[in-house]
Order: structure tokens, then sequence, then C-alpha cells
């Protein structure tokens, strides 16, 4: 049994969420205070990015989450049609204000055809910066697809290569699959706790440890999950009588944290897909062998799932009915982004689903950048007391 | 543009009627849909295709009936039906913001796939490429509703600016590899559905009629390049792409395309345009709006003003207009996944880049202005339209005109705001004092300066 948490524990505890907010709210790190061991950052949008390959080429990886709900869209607006979503338009927004100048680079990925064109939008306004599409495939049932993803991670190895002005040999690449393993290993930990004492950890709380990463080197983030994942075991919280949930929709563009707050005081969300491009790999890439094709043959074999990853293997409403019946959820909180045409589709896929399988859920539309959230409140609060009252 | 001899009509043709390339091609049309609502009763095998990447050629040695998703959509706004079919999608639970093409289709399955041109048949087989992403997504709701097995044809796009790509280097090599792979693992998929063995001979006989096919249209598009412009690329041109999508690898889109070839470039010998007087000539970036087309164009050939070319015409017609694009079919499989991946990159996935293909276009067909055509429900083409916009604004000087509807949404078409936009942009013209490319024509033509 853990040793109940103290009251500094706890203190320790709210300094280091503070804190993971914090970044969270930053734009990029600056460029001229890197970690020991980087010289430079590479910037990647949603949804997964073999982040081992920048991190072994002393790229400090900084995924690029767009600009939230406190970002003035100054430029952007001139530039994007208002029918993009949020996301894409304040990720361009960051571009051309400098917001992320220190970057070396910025690599997009086909998820979706608004996505791609951030490339063209960098390429004509920040053509100093190494700017690419990394061509992850739709296709990963045809035999071969391992070898071309080597070869697209080769190709980008030797972008990055050519960008730092020193070779990523193999050795390095292992370490940093090491590293991120052993971040793969804690952000199970946490969703597992998640999943067997929900009361000990909100959602909004494991989204900003999780979000952390993305603002600092996986090595210290290990050190900060090591040492939350220990607090958080020993947290004496009581259940409440809230129903459990799982909540998907957050792939890509990000939920305000005001939204997840809203859900949290409501229910348990048991499991999500919030940020799943940092936990895309489910188990370890191998350590031993060819990095790259490990790391390949990981992104097929040992993946998660997403609306804008097709693979005839996982449809996605069995990946959904999977998380629900694994987490124990009693019903689902069915999201997506305004003017996410994946994510808007997939909402209908789910929601007929769920119709057929008798599942409860609730269907909401946000914006990263809303500021208002009153009337999701009332719906959440209404969802949450019909679950209780079915379940009574 | 080309200077090659056209070739005679194909045998059996025949030659004292004249081709009427409206007329013809709305003739050919009207076959594909009775051969469409035909072929459940011949027992022929069906297959669901999008018009950029989609290896028609495999499928046609397997005698797969195609059907274009997207061009069922476009007709339902060409006949002024698409509204219906939207709403029942909408009331179905699809969201107001997604691709309209896409809501018409669901619409068409809620309607148990009665179209207004017939009855379009269930498909054996769908291939999604990842060149536009919601095909994707399309085919996976065929998955769903339909239970319609779906083959993801992966192609590898340009990765970044100024991505030069070459036939047989090794990058090409690398991606061509991977899209031959696909495409031995989808005649795997074909033999299953069909219980038929593969054919490399009638699929090099399939790559021999598309390499004449785009040999024509590439000289159709050359053409344009003439002053005047013989045909306008978003009225005329839609009806082209349409037969070059549709009869792709057939006799009769060779005849097609031959016959249109040698009618344009007499037209070009008369110097006949496709207006009385063309005073502008412009480069349309962007989709149709399928359900007032016939309009848009109206407003701007009133002021003398031609699209002398769109990039719809390259996109939508498989993008193999980019040079380079033939087939060798002494080695037909190998070639068919080079030219794929080669065309992904220089006619498709460059949607991307827009701004390299337009910098080039503005140059060769010579235009006075460029309209692009924003709408909601295609990303692919829309998302990074102002910002190309912006900076071909700034680097070419090149006057442009922004306006927004739809595909075939009429709910998105506001007549009397479009026509004043377009007013204002003619009117601008008028004060840069463009407007009279005949005069530059006939100036080129004496050595002087325009």
């Amino acid at each position: 049994m853990n040793t109940p948490v103290s009251r500094q524990d706890e203190t320790d505890l709210d300094g280091l969420l503070e804190h993971c907010n914090a970044l969270r709210l930053a734009p990029a790190p600056d460029a001229d205070l890197l970690p020991e061991g980087f010289t430079g950052m590479l910037g990647h949008f949603p949804v997964y990015f073999p982040e081992e390959i920048a991190h072994a080429a002393g790229l400090l990886p900084v995924a690029v989450l767009g600009g939230g709900n406190r970002l003035e869209l100054k430029h952007a607006d001139a530039r994007m049609g208002s029918f993009v979503c949020s996301i894409c338009r304040s990720t361009t927004e960051l571009g051309l204000n400098g917001s992320l100048a220190g970057l070396a680079g910025f690599v997009t990925h086909p998820i979706c055809d608004a996505a791609k064109h951030l490339a063209g939008i960098w390429a004509r306004n920040l053509p100093e910066q190494l700017s690419e599409i990394l061509y992850l495939p739709q296709n990963v049932n045809t035999p071969s697809v391992v070898r071309y993803i080597t070869a697209e991670y080769q190709r980008l190895r030797g972008d990055l290569e050519r960008r730092t002005g020193r070779p990523i040999g193999d050795d390095a690449l292992r370490r940093s699959i090491g590293i991120y393993n052993e971040n793969r290993r804690l952000l199970r930990d946490l969703y597992a706790l998640r999943r067997d004492e929900p009361w000990k950890l909100s959602c909004t709380e494991s989204y900003l440890l999780t979000r952390a990463r993305t603002r600092m080197p996986c090595e210290e983030h290990n050190a900060l999950l090591e040492g939350a994942l220990d607090a958080i075991r020993r947290r004496s919280l009581r259940a409440k009588d809230k129903p459990r949930v799982v909540f998907v929709g957050g792939f890509c563009e990000q939920p305000p944290v005001e939204m997840l707050e809203v859900i949290d005081d409501n229910c348990y969300v048991t499991d999500d897909d919030l940020l799943v491009g940092l936990r895309w790999l489910t188990t370890d890439v191998p350590e031993a062998g060819d990095p790259i094709w490990a790391l390949a043959e990981s992104f097929v074999e040992r993946s998660a799932a997403s609306p804008v990853q097709h693979d005839e293997r996982k449809p996605k409403e069995a990946w959904l009915m999977r998380m629900i019946t694994e987490s124990r959820a009693d019903g689902a909180i069915l999201t997506a982004a305004k003017f996410c045409e994946p994510g808007l589709d997939e909402q209908v896929a789910w929601s007929k689903h769920l119709d057929g399988a008798r599942v409860p859920y609730l269907v909401l539309e946000f914006e990263e950048k809303m500021t208002s959230f009153e009337q999701m409140a009332m719906q959440v609060e209404t969802f949450a007391e019909s679950l209780l009252f079915a379940l009574a | 543009m080309t200077t090659a001899t056209l070739e005679p009509a194909a045998e059996g043709v025949p030659a004292a009627i004249p081709f009427d390339s409206r007329a013809d091609g709305q003739r050919l049309m009207r076959d594909w849909y009775t051969a469409l609502a035909e072929a459940p009763a011949r027992g022929q095998h069906v297959a669901n295709v999008f018009v950029m990447g989609n290896a028609v050629e495999i499928l046609r040695t397997f005698d797969f009936q195609l059907v274009f998703p997207e061009i069922n959509s476009l007709q339902t706004g060409v006949r002024k039906a698409s509204e219906e079919y939207l709403r029942l999608s909408e009331d179905y639970g699809m969201s107001p913001d997604v691709c309209s093409y896409v809501k018409a289709d669901v619409g068409l399955i809620l309607k148990e796939h009665q179209h207004p041109a017939g009855r379009i048949p269930k498909a054996h087989l769908a291939i999604a490429s990842n060149m536009c992403s919601t095909f994707i997504k399309w085919a996976e709701i065929w998955e769903r509703l339909l239970k319609t097995p779906t083959f993801v044809l992966d192609l590898p796009g340009q990765r970044a600016g100024n991505w030069q790509v070459r036939p047989g280097d090794a990058q090409h090599a690398a991606d061509a590899r991977w899209v031959e792979a696909q495409m031995r693992d989808l005649i795997e998929r074909c033999e299953t559905i069909t219980g038929k063995r593969f054919d490399m001979d009638r699929l090099a006989e399939v790559e021999e009629r598309v390499n004449r096919m785009v040999f024509h249209w590439n000289s159709v598009m050359a053409l344009n390049r003439a002053c005047p412009a013989p045909y306008n690329a978003m009225l005329d041109g839609l009806t082209y792409i349409g037969i070059m999508n549709v009869y792709r690898g057939t006799a009769e889109g060779v005849e097609f395309m031959r016959a249109l070839e040698e009618q344009l470039k007499a037209k070009v010998a008369r110097g006949e345009g496709r207006v009385a007087e063309e005073r502008f000539r412009l480069l349309f970036s962007g989709t149709p709006c399928y359900v007032s087309m016939r309009r848009l164009v109206e407003l701007f050939e009133t002021w003398g003003g031609v699209f002398a070319y769109s990039d719809y015409l390259t996109f939508a017609a498989g993008g193999m207009d980019a040079g380079e694009l033939v087939y060798d079919t002494s080695r037909p499989l190998e070639s068919l996944a080079e030219v794929t991946a080669l065309a992904a990159q220089r006619g498709l996935s460059n949607q991307f880049f827009a701004h390299e293909r337009l910098e080039q276009q503005i140059r060769d067909y010579g235009v006075d202005g460029i309209v692009f055509h924003g709408i909601k429900s295609c990303r692919f083409v829309s998302s990074g339209m102002a910002d190309t916009r912006d900076y071909l604004n700034k680097r070419l000087k090149v006057p442009s005109l922004y306006i927004e509807s739809d595909l075939i949404d009429p709910r998105y078409w506001s007549d009397a705001q479009i026509k004043n936009r377009v007013d204002a942009f003619f009117e601008s013209l008028h004060q840069r004092g463009g407007g009279a490319p005949l005069a530059k024509a006939a100036a080129a033509a004496t050595g002087g300066a325009a």
C-alpha cells in the first residue's frame, strides 16, 4: 500500500501541475536557452511524429498544438479561409507573428488537407526554416509498408543531418528510443491509474502532465512523470458519485482546458484520445537492430488509432468500443473540433454505432479558441445525471 | 505546345458527322450513366474511384464498370437537384461544414442510389487515394453503410517547396517501389473479387490508350495558350475533363481527345476565340461551383474575360499534363507505378505548394489576372488559397479576385455579391490599363511591342 500523500507532497504536485500549465500557455521554448545536448528545435504538427529521430539529432522536438484561446489572430485571418479549423489558423498565426521563429524546421503530415497546406504556407512565409510533409502512409496494410516508412524516415534523417551539420548515428537513435520507451511506459502507467482509480487523477491533470512533453526533453519529462505518478498514487482522495466516460475527438486540435474541467466536474474520464500522437506507439520499440526500421515497424505494428489514420485492422468504432470496454466506461463523450472534416465525419459514425450498441453518449463540438463554457457545462451535467440515473 | 502531326480518325468512326465537343461529351456521359445502370444486369463488377490517383488502368483490365462518385455528386449540382441530397445527409447527421460531394453521396445512399441521371450500382470495390484526405473518409462511409471493400492507394506526394523529383532518381525510385507494391496488392484483391486472372498484355493495351489520350490532352491544354483562347477552361474544359476521367484508357476517350485537339487546332488557325472579343485572359484557381458555373462564366465573359487555364484541369484530370508522363508499355506495371508516383507529385499533391504551379502557368498562359474560388467544402484546394494569393500578389503583382461559394450547395451562392466583386475586379483591370491581349498578339505576330 502506498504511503498517503503529505500536504507538502500535494503542494508539490500542485506546483508541478501549475508548471505544466505554464508550459502549455507558453509558445515554443527560447532558442537561446535550450537544454544541454540540444542545438535547436524542430516543430511538428499533430498527430504522430517520430520524435526519436529529432531527439537523436540534438533537435528538441516541439509539438505545435495551435494557439489555444488566448491568441489573437492578426495575420492568419487574411491568409486562411474562415472555414479552416482553428488549430491550422492559429498555427499559421504563430508562424507569421514570429512566435515560432526559433524553430529550425516544421514538419506536418498527411492527416488532412488543411494540415498539408501548412507546409506550403511555411514554404512561402518562412523559407529559412526546413519545412516539409512527412508522408506517413494511409495504407498500412500492404506488406512492404514498413520498407516505405523506413525510406521516408531515412529521408527525414538526412534532412535533419544536413540541417544540423552532424550525422545521426544508430547508437544515438537507439539511446533516444530507450528514453522514449521509458516515457511510453510512464504514460501507460498514468492512463492505467486513471482507468483504475480515476478519482485520484482528473482528465485535466493527466492532460497537463502529458502535454508537458511537448516543451521539454523526453528525459526531463520522464523525471517529471515519475515524481507525479508517485505523488498521485499516494493521494488519499475518495471516489465520488460520478459516471465513467471515455472522451474522444482530441487527437489533433486541443480542446480548451476549461472544457476538460467542465467534464471533470461531472464525470470520471477513464480513457481519452487527447494527444494520442504522443502515445501513438503503444508498446516498446525494439532497442536492438536497425533503429529506423524498428520505428517504422512500430508505426504499423504497435500503434494506436485515430480518425485520420486508415487501417483495415482497426475500424474506428471497434477501437472506441475497446476503449469503453477496457476502461469500464458507462458512456462516451464524442467531440469534434469545428471545421475538422475527419473529426466531424467520425463523430457521425461513432454516434450511429453507439446507438446500435446502446451505449449512452454526448456529442459536443469545440474550438480551441472558445472561451464560454456555460452551455457546455449544462449539457455535460445533464448527460452525467442521465447516466447516473440509468445506473442507479 | 506540341507540334506533332495529328493522327487520323480511328477506323469505323464516321468522318461525315462533325465533331461537337459539347454534344459529343454529353452523349458520352449519358452512355456512361446508362452503362452504370445496366451493370448489375450484365453481371459486371463495379468499382468506385476518385479522379485523383485511382489505378483505373488496373481496374479496366479486370473489366470493372467504373463509378466516379465525385462526378455523380457534381451532376446533382449541374442538374439543380443537389439541395435535396444535401439536406437528406444533414438530416442523417452530417455536418454542414464537411465536403458537399460527400454529403450528396450520403444523400444518394439514403435515396437508395437513385440519381437524377439514373440508378447508380453498388460497388464491389472502392479505391481511395490519399491525394485528397476526404477520399479516405468518404470510402470509410461506404465501408460502414454498404460494406464496400476499400483499398487505400497511398501515393507519396510533394514533400516540400522547390521539390525536384525526376524519373529514375533515388527518391522517385523509392516512391515508385512503394506504389508498385500496392498495385500488386490491389491486383490480388481484384483477382479475388472478380475471379479473373490479371492480364499484363491488357494492361499494356489500356496504357497505350491512356498515352494517346494524354498526348492529345496535353496538346488541348497547350492550345489555350493561344490568343484568343479557343475554349473556356472553366466551362468547355469541364466537359473535357469529364471525358478524360470517365473514358480514360478507352477507345472512345482516345477518339474524343483526338477530335477535340483537331477541332481546337483548326479554331486556333482561324483565329477564333471562345468569346467574340477576348479582352482579358484569366486563370481560375480552385474548384467550380457546379450549381452556377454557367452563370459565373457569364459574369466574366460579358467583360471579355476568358479562363485560359485552370489548375482544376490539371489535378481533376489525373495530373498527367506535367510532361514526361508516358507509360512504357514494354514494362506495364512498373511503368504504371513510376508514372503514378510522378503524377502524384507534379500534378496532384503540388496543390499544397500551389504558388509554384501558378507562377509557371501565369507565364505560360499569359494571363492578366487570377480568380481564386475558395469553398468551404473543399479544403484540398481552399485552405492555402488566401496565402497563395497574397504571395503571388506581392511577388508577381498579378491582379486577383477572391470569391467564395460551394461546389454544389446552392445555399452558398450569392449572385449579387459575386457579380459586384467580378464587376469591381474588371473595373480595376481597366484602370490598370489591361485588357487588350488581341493587340498584344497582333503586335507579337508582326514583331512589334505590345
